[in-house]
């Protein structure tokens, strides 16, 4: 039963990650229907950037906060100079610039900080949490930073003007320009904002798998299979998919025998296939109630 | 009076296919104004040039200032609000969340909630659902919270795109009530574009029909309402 207890809150720990770059995928799906393959490597760029600043003294929580406002700025400036021109562009040519974001920021990352493992400190430590054996302080602290970041998300999108407009920009463009919101603006504030989250996830889950240009590889992989279960239309449902992938993805390597840890990630595959086969829409998909 | 929109010499094109050829009118600040003519003549077009939705050329001048080469969301923050064909409700947000997004342009926002109320008061309905998602509202409804949705920018000019169509004809006597009562007490200039032209004619006071892409004819509601061979040829009834 211990190991049952342990194995499902651990799960939630690493799916609170998972959540994060579901949600980050989503976002960026929402704006431009398409799936972000390079969020991983955003992710993992960002991560980078808060080591360095940690390297140049930087307390955890300055190098942060001082991270997520340089990815988010970085997210917009991707899409202005990258996706914003191929805006009216086949999904082939958004694949290959995917791709290529993907490679170039992994080149980079490796040439400025090496591919050697780094070790990326912890701010709640590694002990057990309030004492107990079944959870650390830092999963505790994953899962505690991800819920605040969630309740802020919700708060912005359903208290703000900005959210408001998003939201309008996402779900109906043309009617959005038609109230006189900047459409393409609000696109790029997503980028911007889903680059700050898959760096929240990337620093979270550093001290975890260890810093390294590939860190990401799995983890985003992960991210989808998340984002696909919840839906790709749901905030809300990438978020739910995100600590279900995490549960289910430990429990099958617990307790299936021959998974362990090398299968887990061919199970997050089977995952999204499995889902896009029974109930393409995901959990929490879309349904549009109408009357005509 | 003074003029409010000039559109002189308007060319629209969807892709290849030329839809408007060498359009020429002008609307005077506070009228109603209506363009009508049969389907695909290029009403719609007219008003989709108008707010620099599709390509176009020729000159468009609001209140002076030409439109050429604007952003549709810049148009719109100019004071002209579009209410287009199919309404372009946000079915899946809540019917307060449309008003909200009707004013998320606006700069006071202060008086975001007074102007709320008041479209309640214009549409009594809204405010019983304003809770609800504005997808599980009736057509007639959608089309309320639509006109609605436009009145919160505070439009100087609002361009109505068959604002009848699909409505029972009760529902649609109601909304053209309320159009006058706009024009009237707001200040609002209004341009509309109908196929139902006898209810069109009742409240503009200025017509001009459009048959392919061109102005052919034009004058006072009356004048066009009471000559038989307009009305047989383009208007049908």
């Amino acid at each position: 039963m211990e190991l049952f207890t342990n194995q499902v809150l651990a799960g939630i720990a690493t799916g609170a990650i998972y959540a994060c770059m579901a949600l980050a995928v989503v976002m960026i799906y929402q704006a431009i229907d398409h799936l972000n393959f390079a969020q991983g490597e955003m992710a993992m760029f960002s991560t980078f950037i808060a080591w360095q600043l940690m390297q140049w003294g930087l307390g955890f929580w300055p190098a942060f906060l001082l991270t997520l406002a340089i990815s988010f700025a970085g997210g917009i400036i991707i899409e202005r100079a990258l996706f914003k021109p191929l805006t009216n562009a086949p999904v082939l040519v958004h694949v290959a610039g995917f791709i290529a974001l993907f490679a170039i920021l992994n080149s980079v990352a490796g040439l400025t900080w090496d591919f050697t493992i780094k070790q990326f400190p912890s701010p709640f430590g590694s002990s057990g949490f309030l004492g107990s054996q079944l959870i650390s302080t830092h999963q505790a602290g994953m899962i505690g930073v991800v819920l605040v970041l969630l309740l802020l998300l919700f708060a912005f999108f359903r208290f703000t003007r900005v959210g408001l407009a998003m939201r309008a920009a996402a779900s109906l463009p043309e009617s959005a320009r038609l109230v006189g919101i900047n459409t393409s603006w609000m696109i790029a504030l997503g980028w911007g904002m889903a680059s700050a989250i898959g760096a929240i996830g990337g620093m979270l889950i550093a001290p975890v798998v260890f810093l390294e240009p590939n860190m990401m590889g799995g983890v985003l992989l992960y991210g989808f299979a998340a984002a696909v279960l919840g839906g790709l239309t749901s905030p809300f449902g990438a978020v739910v998919g995100g600590f279900l992938v995490g549960v289910f993805e430990n429990l099958v390597g617990t307790y299936i025998p021959g998974v362990g840890n090398e299968l887990k990630l061919p199970i997050a595959l089977a995952l999204i296939i499995v889902v896009l086969v029974i109930k393409p829409s995901g959990l929490f998909g879309r349904k549009i109630v109408q009357r005509v | 009076m003074s003029t409010m929109l000039t559109i002189k010499d308007l060319r629209a094109y969807y892709g290849q296919v030329q839809a408007l050829h060498g359009l020429e009118f002008s609307l005077n600040e506070g009228s109603v104004t209506t363009l009508l003519g049969a389907n695909g003549a290029g009403k719609t077009t007219t008003l989709r040039a108008i707010c620099n939705m599709i390509r176009s050329t020729g000159n468009i001048e609001f209140e002076g200032k030409p439109l050429t080469g604007m952003s549709t969301e810049n148009v719109v923050r100019l004071g002209i609000a579009h209410v287009p064909q199919g309404r372009g409700t946000f079915t899946n947000m809540t019917v307060e969340e449309n008003l909200q997004l009707g004013a998320i342009s606006r700069k006071d926002v202060k008086n975001i909630p007074d102007d709320i109320e008041r479209m309640y008061a214009h549409f009594p309905v809204l405010k019983q659902r304003h809770t609800q998602q504005a997808g599980t509202l009736s057509g007639g409804e959608q089309q309320m919270l639509a006109v609605a949705r436009a009145l919160m920018l505070r439009p100087r000019l609002m361009l109505l795109d068959e604002p009848s169509f699909g409505l029972a004809p009760l529902i649609v006597r109601d909304l053209f009530g309320i159009l006058a009562k706009i024009n009237r007490e707001d200040r609002v200039t209004i341009l509309v574009v109908e196929q139902n032209a006898q209810l069109a004619l009742e409240l503009a006071e200025t017509a001009y029909v459009i048959e392919t892409g061109r102005i052919v004819m034009s004058g006072t509601a009356k004048e066009i309402a009471d000559n038989e061979d307009i009305r047989k040829s383009y208007l049908g009834y």
